[in-house]
């Protein structure tokens, strides 16, 4: 098994005929991604490659591609309205992978996605993959192998780093998820971790974590109380350093619980084994395992 | 992106928030006519994107004008947490009855604007928040109905017993939420909201954080950008659609990606060496970026050795490898440099970078440690 998706996954492409839908359309496509459609307002009508059929509305997509998946390259200006559009269409799992959504618009998205019952996957994330069956994304597929690790980072090339040294050292991926390092994302660490304790082909977990907020401390928390699972964690910026703050609110609202090191203790009181660097990621998963 | 407090302050203003005059002076000669036009006492405060200003000796009183003119001349120019100050904002020196705290950020856990007031204000409001959490009052509110009048009223007699002022303390609330819509800010604060002794609620001071993803749909507000205000290299990053925040060390990291480049500056630390630099080259892979971005390493004096730390996904190996080469061609690099390189076109990026004379590692281990015995 798998998170999220496998070969069930039935995919609408929002802005397949844009310069980087267009390109991570096919490369999909190859790695065998059930692609059923496109959307470009203004092509319906259209064949994408000469097989995908291109509609003007997600809601037409869905109707007449039975798509159940939408994954969203269109320019930031417009992401917000796309992803509205794909909740609206009912479909269960909207992955966005655009970057530069304002934080205030992801204000008004996240209720009305999360009332329409969908997973939003991002904005600003690399997707998800499970290899051999489904990628939805831009996770390069060649660097993944079919396995039992479930992979989950708030990242992306980091992410990669992690997985290459997962597969060259022989320990294949059930899932891999790339959650967004923006404010306001859709899915977060916990929706992961329970997916992955509740998926009978994933033995070990990997979470790659990054300074800023607390999503780590909750997720560690979840772990303590539910994840019978082994975890690894990671956390970069452990270097960064704090940065000119100009406002209060930030630090009267979380504290000190953004660091590195405040991260980092968390992780390691929920019996997270903490990598110091990527290439213990390997080592460590031999320890608990 | 920062607003300096003169225009989180108009900002205020054109939302009917009552801020209380001042104007912004560049030279201690208008610092002084602007003190004489308002006469008596004023404070000079330094216009500058950083905390801390009056610990700092950015905000001085001045009694007359021409002691207005000593201040600005002494506060302009002088460098707060890095950043020189440009410009001082002078205002009449106001009467304070009481100081209040007013801010609204987008909160991460609750994915909702939050609304944070507290009768405790003024300077001391962070340990205000540690020391005594009780003290403030938050308010999560739903952007699909907004700050309703009930819950701003709720909490404008959090901070004050009279009715009067806590209804003007409620319209404040509400015009500074409708503000930080109407300009997209990731964060806006009043911090003092002032009772003068007559009674008058007032904004005193105001910070305003825009959401950079914010400006390209708001030109009004992207315009208010003082290029002055932000250390130079960082300005050029900016211009070169690169992520650059200068450090102490001597390893100049050019990495893709902010996890990555996050991961790559704690490595270079795990070996023993310092960072120069976090520096992400983002997503895509103009060879431009690649040469923007030594551009700028290399004008690091304190760099010892460069490294890049590649792994291609959008990013592809033969665009940086092809930046590289273009930036040694244009200027010397001076110092050594390691090249870690893996993913889409790697065979073709190292192609190139043999041609020119350079070599490239796959493990970023390697790659890292190489780098800090360089230094």
């Amino acid at each position: 098994m798998s998170i999220f998706i496998d070969q069930s996954t039935r995919l609408v492409v929002q802005g397949i005929t844009g310069r980087d839908g267009s390109f991570h359309a096919k490369q999909m496509i190859s790695y065998g991604t059930k692609v059923v459609a496109g959307v470009t307002p203004g092509k319906g009508g259209q064949l994408f490659e000469g097989v995908v059929p291109v509609f003007n509305t997600v809601a037409e997509a869905v109707r007449e591609a039975q798509a159940n998946t939408a994954v969203i390259y269109v320019p930031a200006a417009v992401a917000a309205s796309a992803i509205f559009e794909a909740a609206d269409a009912g479909l269960g799992l909207i992955i966005c992978i655009t970057e530069g959504i304002p934080v205030l618009d992801m204000t008004r998205v996240l209720p009305f996605v999360n009332e329409r019952g969908a997973r939003l996957v991002g904005p600003n994330c690399p997707g998800l993959i499970s290899p051999g069956k489904s990628k939805v994304g831009i996770i390069p597929g060649n660097i993944c192998k079919p396995g039992k690790i479930g992979v989950v980072s708030r990242s992306g090339t980091l992410t990669y780093e992690i997985i290459h040294q997962l597969s060259t050292q022989g320990y294949g991926q059930s899932t891999c998820v790339g959650i967004g390092g923006d404010p306001l994302i859709g899915t977060n660490f916990i929706h992961c971790l329970s997916a992955f304790q509740n998926d009978p082909e994933t033995d070990a977990i990997v979470m790659i974590g990054e300074i800023g907020g607390t999503d780590e401390q909750q997720a560690a928390e979840f772990v303590r109380q539910g994840v019978k699972k082994p975890v690894i964690g990671f956390i970069a910026g452990q270097t960064a350093p704090p940065g000119r703050r100009m406002g209060h609110a930030g630090a009267i609202i979380s504290g000190s619980s953004g660091t590195a090191a405040e991260k980092m203790a968390a992780l390691e009181r929920a019996a997270i084994s903490v990598m110091k660097r990527p290439a213990d990621v390997v080592p460590l998963l031999k320890e608990r395992l | 992106m920062n607003l300096h407090e003169y225009q989180a302050r108009d900002i205020l203003r054109r939302h009917g928030i009552p801020v209380p005059p001042g104007e912004v002076a560049a030279t201690p000669a208008e610092a002084k006519a602007i003190a004489e036009r308002f006469g008596g006492k004023v404070v000079i405060k330094a216009q500058v994107h950083a905390g801390g200003r009056g610990k700092a000796g950015g905000v001085k009183l001045a009694k007359t004008a021409t002691e207005a003119e000593a201040h600005a001349r002494a506060i302009l120019g002088m460098t707060i947490k890095g950043l020189t100050v440009h410009q001082v904002l002078v205002a009449p020196a106001a009467d304070i009855a009481s100081e209040s705290y007013v801010g609204i950020i987008v909160d991460r856990a609750s994915q909702r604007p939050v609304l944070m007031v507290s009768a405790a204000g003024g300077i001391d409001i962070e340990e205000v928040a540690a020391k005594t959490p009780q003290k403030i009052h938050r308010l999560g509110v739903d952007p699909r109905y907004g700050l309703l009048p009930h819950q701003a009223l709720g909490l404008g007699f959090a901070l004050y017993k009279d009715v009067a002022q806590a209804r003007a303390a409620a319209d404040i609330m509400q015009k500074l939420y409708t503000a930080v819509y109407a300009v997209g800010a990731s964060l806006a604060e009043v911090n003092p909201l002032v009772t003068t002794p007559d009674g008058t609620v007032q904004a005193l001071d105001a910070k305003i954080v825009v959401d950079d993803n914010e400006l390209d749909r708001r030109p009004d507000i992207a315009a208010l950008r003082d290029p002055t205000a932000d250390a130079p290299a960082e300005v050029l990053a900016r211009e070169a659609g690169l992520t650059f925040i200068k450090l102490e060390g001597t390893v100049g990291c050019c990495v893709n990606g902010a996890g990555l480049a996050m991961a790559t500056m704690d490595l270079v630390k795990y070996y023993g060496g310092e960072p120069a630099n976090f520096l992400d080259i983002g997503g895509s892979s103009n060879p431009q970026k690649v040469v923007a971005a030594l551009r700028i390493i290399t004008g690091d004096p304190n760099v010892k050795a460069i490294l890049f730390n590649i792994f291609g996904g959008i990013t592809r190996g033969d665009d940086v490898a092809n930046g590289i080469v273009q930036a040694t061609q244009q200027f010397p690099l001076k110092v050594p440099m390691v090249i870690r390189l893996t993913g889409t076109n790697e065979r073709e990026g190292i192609e190139i970078l043999k041609k020119a004379g350079y070599s490239a590692v796959s493990d970023m281990d390697e790659a890292v440690k190489r780098a800090v015995e360089l230094t």
